[in-house]
């Protein structure tokens, strides 16, 4: 007899799947975005992330995971603007949306004064929670950008960085804010 | 008593180097060179950035497969069946496999070759592998696991330290010819031990206990394998030592190394947790080739905690003879080491865990006892400061508490007791460069130290700690008589460079390094040069991004082979310009003459006049460590280095009385790296150190109940947040050491080693009592308020938990 442990690994949470028994995948569905300023059509599994459709179905794979479950911050993106955490958002709840990903923060080859500020700083160690926190970042200057110290680090509180020490990276982000403000007076 | 029969060695002190050393504090830009010193951005960083970085699991091939392990749900029992006849009838698997057909046992080390890819017989760790599934999507491998029945008959797991040395309990191993169920036993004197004792005026006697924790590096383990037609596999895998997969999954896997190309991408951090084969990666290769297909295999956060090689949970006994001015007779320095169910590196983390005592402070006397034991948890390995962190936070606890008790300033009495730069420790340890004293007195400067410790207001503390690490262990895992490192520079008829070197990029900044180093010998641009690492088909081994050891060891292998290529270079000028070879400066792009420097060719047209005259330009280059590192005697094989970093730190916290939680509010750290050869690289690594250590100290803790990780997953595992981490000031203190390239050591890990007990002093001073264990947590700090230094942790004495009670 298959012996049930107290010590199931199963019972705890295994990535999505651990919660369902014995699932299948739903048929894919078409839905539509627009992602990183491009009308894109695509086809997946309605019970798929956000996170996947981006890397497995849309082959853009800069958006990054730490967790899949809600604590790491590596695959934020911008939905309508606003940072959302792409492993815990259904992609078909994003239909219709403006989707930006650390891919389109680049414009015609130049790169956004946030990423650019990245590497002068010396910001991006391994690199790989970097799009998340330029994600963070920039819908944080999109609303203030002549943030403190403190708005920073409350504003990319949610993203976690093994790294850093995340010094680097508020002065990236205040460098990068500096000369935003800059060019907007300008 | 604790000084029985140990091996003694007698080789002599007398091949000491006489030299003398310099500290400069933050010389950013030093004179005469354009590239060394600056603080470039790095070569890497564009790719991160963009997104167009790749690191494993970005990786997709056509006809990909995706697999799934199955992992024991047991801590300690032997499995009766497995029967895998239900998957292959589920619509999508591709194919499953158990343990009879990968047969080899294996281990990072040749000592302990303990693993299997996939359990046969019995189990030894809640998650241990036992089987696995490749299917058309992960979503079916998942499901497909759930089919597989296993019978277990459960046995007596072995949780604890005490319960390895028990006599009554189950060995996980039973072919270990060791008693109960120790793994590792070191026992080692040098010096007169009795004499030292009895010339101390007060002995120090304090036991430790340092929580076992994760690496926790934001990237997930992943692999990708494929099996061509032809019979050659490829791994992409995220790890720090592609060339020991690649004899090890070479040994598994049954063929020839030749037939198999590891490739390390881009690594999302590693602090030593990605430095050994994992089951998932010589499972990607074997179903390459049973499919015939790519598989990739990803691991969750919570399997990443259960592979786990984190920092070994370790208790520790430290007895400290000292004159009445601190001078520091003997030491004696007792280690248990609870190394979770496999050997991992784990005979090398026992030396570790007294090797490096003797390095910061002259101790005349020195003896160790360490003792690692087996236990039904997940194996623990390497993190950053390997074996060396946890006795580092014991004695520098220690020290503070002689210099507490003999009235001592802390900090004059570390600089007063500090190794010598260019001597000898007592276990035979070379030591060339050294800027402790430097770091010391530049932290010190930094903060006011003397004027606040002591001195603050009760709940407001300042804390002092200092340390240091190899650059390299100056050994090999497999002793051979090769280079532990290799580079080959090409220079191409267009004026690019490209450095092709076997390191792996795990975030440290080993590319940015090579480039630095080749665009300085050949003076041309940093971003003129192009690194292909981490490739065992394309480059030269590199024996792995662990020990530190990369900038050492691979920046030497580079230096060596840009000035192969500079030589040839140098000889093709010569002729253009009308002067000697030796005339030839490189800089700006351009070859010119260094008595006149205007007087001057362009790099591009040196490539192409040297590629006319002697063909393609390649430089190649290597480096092996020296031999007159280490004493002669079992076990002297772990310690010796090269070069030793040195770093201080000091830690500025406030406590609150009422719950006890520790804030840090500020960590200043000082490091001696040799030199800079990117300053902000080296902020960086002493930054990430701070934030580490400061995890450690406070809130990191991989421990487990019935088997189980308590908090396997990063909401319930803690590490600090940017809101937990304090203003840090990085402080380099540069020493030129005469072996490293452009003078350079490691930054790494040793920063990491000073920030532990540099808390757990600066909450001494703070309180006037000591947590004596890590994490230091509110309830200890509570604990150690109410009892006044009555000690967090006693060790079970009576137990057999003594090294000398188990020979
Ligand atoms: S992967 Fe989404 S928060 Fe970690
Ligand atoms: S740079 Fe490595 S996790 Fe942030």
């Amino acid at each position: 007899m298959r012996e049930k442990s107290p010590y199931d690994l199963r019972a705890s949470a295994r990535g999505i799947y651990g919660f369902f028994e014995m699932m299948t995948a739903p048929p894919k569905i078409l839905a539509k975005f627009r992602l990183n300023g491009d009308e894109i059509e695509c086809a997946f599994h309605p019970n798929k992330t956000l996170l996947e459709v981006l890397r497995e179905d849309l082959g853009l794979t800069g958006t990054k995971h730490g967790c899949e479950m809600g604590h790491c911050g590596a695959c934020t993106v911008l939905v309508a603007g606003e940072p959302v955490l792409s492993c815990l958002t259904l992609a078909l709840e994003c239909e219709g949306s403006e989707i930006e990903t650390v891919e389109g923060l680049a414009r015609g080859g130049n790169l956004h004064p946030l990423q650019h500020a990245f590497t002068t700083c010396g910001a991006a160690q391994c690199g790989y929670c970097t799009p998340g926190f330029l994600l963070s970042a920039a819908a944080l200057l999109q609303v203030n950008d002549q943030p403190s110290n403190a708005e920073i680090k409350e504003a990319l509180a949610g993203n976690l960085c093994r790294c850093t020490g995340y010094t680097k990276i508020i002065e990236a982000v205040a460098l990068a804010a500096e000369r935003m403000h800059e060019s907007s007076d300008a | 008593m604790p000084d029985a029969p140990r091996h003694v060695s007698t080789a002599t002190n007398a091949d000491i180097e006489a030299a003398g050393t310099t500290a400069s504090v933050n010389a950013k830009e030093p004179e005469g060179f354009s590239v060394v010193g600056k603080a470039l951005p790095r070569i890497d960083s564009y790719a991160k950035v963009t997104g167009a970085a790749m690191y494993a699991d970005d990786i997709a091939l056509p006809r990909m497969l995706f697999g799934r392990l199955l992992r024991s749900t047991h801590a300690h029992a032997r499995i009766t069946r497995i029967d895998c006849r239900a998957v292959l009838g589920l619509p999508g698997v591709v194919a499953v496999a158990t343990g009879e057909e990968l047969p080899m046992r294996y281990g990072i080390l040749p000592s302990s070759p303990d693993e299997m890819v996939f359990a046969v017989d019995k189990v030894r760790y809640v998650g241990e592998p036992i089987a696995a599934v490749v299917a058309v999507d992960e979503l079916t491998a998942e499901q497909a696991l759930k089919l597989i029945e296993v019978d277990y008959e459960p046995l007596a797991p072995v949780m604890t330290i005490e319960d390895a040395l028990r006599e009554d309990l189950p060995k996980l191993h039973v072919e270990s010819r060791k008693p109960n169920n120790v793994h590792k036993e070191v026992h080692l004197a040098f010096g007169d031990m009795e004499a030292g004792f009895a010339a101390a005026d007060r002995i120090f006697e304090d036991e430790f206990f340092y929580e076992g924790n994760n690496h926790a590096a934001m990237e997930q383990h992943a692999a990708v394998a494929e099996y061509g037609g032809d019979g050659k596999f490829t791994i992409w895998t995220s790890s720090q030592t592609p060339h020991y997969l690649h004899r090890i999954a070479a040994a598994v896997l049954g063929i020839p190394a030749s037939n198999l190309r590891v490739i390390a991408p881009m690594i999302g951090g590693g602090f030593g947790g990605k430095t050994e084969p994992f089951q998932h990666e010589l499972a990607a290769a074997h179903f390459a080739r049973k499919t015939g297909r790519p598989v990739k295999f990803a691991l969750t956060r919570e399997e990443v905690f259960y592979a786990h090689r984190g920092r070994h949970p370790m208790k520790m006994k430290i007895r400290t003879g000292v004159k009445n001015d601190g001078t520091i007779t003997a030491s004696h320095v007792q280690t248990w080491l609870d190394g979770g169910a496999y050997g991992s590196y784990g005979v090398a983390t026992t030396y570790y865990s007294g090797a490096l005592t003797p390095v910061t402070y002259k101790i005349p006397a020195y003896a160790f006892d360490g003792c690692r034991v087996y236990t039904n948890k997940p194996p623990c390995g390497p993190k950053r400061g390997h074996g060396t962190t946890q006795p580092r936070f014991g004695f520098e606890c220690q020290l503070d508490k002689i210099a507490d008790a003999l009235g001592l300033d802390a900090a004059e009495y570390r600089t007063r007791i500090a190794v010598d730069p260019y001597s000898r420790t007592v276990n035979y340890l070379r030591i060339t460069s050294c800027g402790l004293r430097e770091c010391i007195d530049a932290a010190v400067q930094r903060t006011d130290y003397r004027k606040k410790h002591g001195k603050l207001p009760r709940g407001r503390g300042i804390g002092l700690a200092a340390s240091t690490y190899l650059c390299g262990a100056g050994l090999p895992i497999y002793w051979n008589p090769m280079p532990h490192s290799g580079a080959m520079v090409k220079v191409d008829r267009g004026g690019g460079v490209t450095v092709y070197c076997g390191v792996s990029e795990c975030g440290q900044g080993s590319q940015h390094m090579l480039a630095v180093i080749v665009a300085e010998t050949l003076g041309v641009d940093v971003m003129d040069v192009r690194v292909c690492a981490g490739d065992t088909d394309l480059t030269p081994v590199d024996l792995g991004s662990y020990s530190s050891r990369v900038t050492f060891m691979a920046g030497n292998a580079a230096h060596d082979a840009a000035e192969a290529v500079r030589r040839d270079m140098a000889e093709a000028a010569a002729q253009m310009l009308g002067i000697a070879p030796e005339q030839c400066g490189f800089a700006n792009r351009r070859v010119f003459d260094v008595a006149k420097p205007d007087h001057y060719t362009t790099f591009l047209e040196v490539a192409q006049a040297a590629e006319a005259r002697f063909g393609t330009l390649v430089g190649v280059g290597s480096y092996t460590p020296p031999e007159n590192l280490h004493g002669d005697f079992k076990g002297s094989g772990v310690g010796p280095s090269p070069a030793y970093s040195f770093s201080a730190c000091i830690a500025e916290v406030e406590v609150d009385l009422e719950t006890g939680e520790v804030h840090v509010e500020k960590i200043t750290l000082a490091h001696d790296c040799g030199r800079a050869l990117n300053p902000d690289s080296v902020e960086g690594q002493i930054e990430g150190s701070a934030y580490m250590g400061l995890g450690e100290a406070l809130m990191e803790e991989s421990s487990f109940r019935g088997g189980l990780h308590k908090m396997p997953n990063l909401l319930d595992y803690k590490t600090p947040t940017i809101l937990d981490t304090p203003e840090i000031e990085a402080i380099i203190i540069e020493t030129d050491d005469k072996e490293g390239p452009f003078g350079a050591k490691e930054a790494g890990e040793g920063p990491l080693n000073p920030v532990i007990p540099a808390i757990a002093n600066a909450l001494a001073d703070a309180i006037g009592a000591r947590v004596y264990s890590t994490p230091i947590t509110a309830e200890k700090v509570l604990k150690a308020l109410e009892g006044a230094d009555s000690g967090a942790l006693r060790l079970r004495h009576g137990s057999p938990a003594r090294a000398e009670a188990i020979q």
